[in-house]
């Protein structure tokens, strides 16, 4: 239980996707003008990671490694290089479910996210998570602990930028650093504080 | 020709894609720590592009508008299979230390926004430039960075030491924070910065501005 809690603050703090991995980065400057958006968005990153990731961990560990076809008698096989194609198929198709799933069951939060499903097929933070499941060889528990850690991560730092970023516009800001500019330095400031948070360990 | 040659030099200042159209980010700055590592990233976003730009545009008129996301995805997951494969196979060291962002270009928005917005509606040959000028915009932006992180961060261009650094009996103390995470966000906002005191007229106009103060006049 303490690895799995390690694992998740980890991911939350310490490899932060947004701040340390640079991940979802499009969606993490476009959308965090106003907190509400951000944080609808945010919930829906959380619920898309602490799925796909471990789905993609199933599919990599029973059909995709090295000698994983074993169980249908072909253990010679390894199909590990379609996995690229295979987690963005899984992606997209989660997300796809996801959303009609949320559309006939629990209208009130499909409303809630609206035009922010179908947008997180492209955020690079749900594909990363995925990968580096698949780099550092977690087990299906450890997915599960890694995938909602890096969603709760993300969705930490984009409601923290957006915050700041509704108080900024009151500032007078240089010319050329508008806007943009000025958005990545902040972002820059975000991640020099979370860098503090490096070296804790339960 | 100049339209050719519009197609390719228009992204790489005039409408970059880091700096100006926000795309492609996400990637961009992991993998500038060191030059070397930096430029292979490039070269296999910039192929990478060009060409999923060249083939969607080419079976442009046969794809079903409902399901051309699906399309453009699986024609890019294909090409960065091929990309990651011949990187594993000529530069092993390099595909480690690139590790999952060679995966990522497929969720580059570069890629699919020069699919969507581009070779769509353009005939091939265009498209294939305007991938490779999109591409280059990246470089540019990625170089840079890469340039100042290696330089301030290691004294170092490409791995050869340019700056003799204090632990080796030089002159240089390294600044490791180039290294680290948040210099790269700086520096990529001291670039767009620049570009856009070059350009006045990629300045943004501000969401909020702050009435004139009145009240000296008035009590005058």
């Amino acid at each position: 239980m303490e690895h799995f809690l390690s694992l998740f603050i980890r991911a939350v703090f310490i490899e932060n996707m947004a701040l340390a991995f640079f991940l979802g980065m499009c969606t993490f400057l476009a959308i965090s003008k106003k907190v509400e958006a951000a944080l609808g968005l945010g919930i829906a990153v959380v619920v898309v990671l602490t799925i796909t990731v471990p789905v993609n961990n199933l599919i990599y560990h029973y059909l995709l490694a090295d000698g994983a076809l074993a169980w249908a008698g072909m253990p010679e096989v390894d199909l590990s290089f379609l996995g690229l194609l295979s987690y963005i198929g899984v992606i997209a198709a989660i997300v796809q479910i996801m959303e009609m799933f949320l559309d006939k069951y629990v209208p009130a939060l499909y409303n809630a996210l609206g035009v922010f499903l179908p947008l997180i097929t492209v955020n690079c933070a749900i594909m990363g998570a995925s990968l580096f499941m698949v780099e550092r060889d977690y087990t299906f528990g450890e997915s599960v602990a890694f995938g909602s850690g890096a969603g709760v991560g993300w969705a930490l730092a984009i409601v923290a930028l957006a915050g700041i970023r509704e108080k900024l516009k009151y500032s007078d800001i240089p010319d050329g650093l508008q806007g943009l500019g000025i958005t990545f330095i902040t972002v820059g400031l975000m991640s020099l504080g979370f860098m503090s948070f490096g070296g804790i360990d339960i | 020709m100049s339209e050719v040659k519009e197609t390719l030099t228009q992204p790489i200042l005039r409408n970059n894609p880091i700096a100006l159209q926000i795309l492609g980010i996400c990637s961009a700055l992991a993998v500038t720590t060191s030059l070397q590592v930096t430029v292979v990233m490039c070269i296999a976003l910039t192929s990478v592009t060009a060409f999923s730009n060249l083939f969607i545009s080419i079976i442009r008129k046969h794809i079903p508008g409902s399901i051309r996301i699906i399309v453009q995805m699986t024609v890019i997951a294909s090409l960065v299979i091929v990309v990651d494969q011949v990187l594993k196979a000529y530069a092993y060291e390099i595909s480690k230390q690139l590790s999952v962002f060679v995966g990522l270009i497929i969720t580059n928005c570069i890629v699919m926004g020069r699919a969507e917005a581009y070779a769509m509606k353009n005939p091939p040959i265009p498209s294939f430039l305007d991938g490779i000028g999109n591409g280059l915009g990246y470089s540019v932006v990625l170089l840079v960075v890469g340039f100042f992180r290696e330089l301030f961060g290691a004294g170092k261009l490409f791995g050869y030491q340019v700056l003799p650094v204090v632990t080796e009996g030089g002159w240089y103390n390294p600044n490791g924070l180039m290294l680290l995470a948040p210099s790269a966000f700086f520096l990529i906002g001291l670039f767009i910065w620049a570009l856009r005191s070059w350009d006045k007229s990629q300045v943004e106009a501000p969401d909020y501005k702050i009435a004139k103060h009145t009240a000296v006049e008035e009590a005058a």
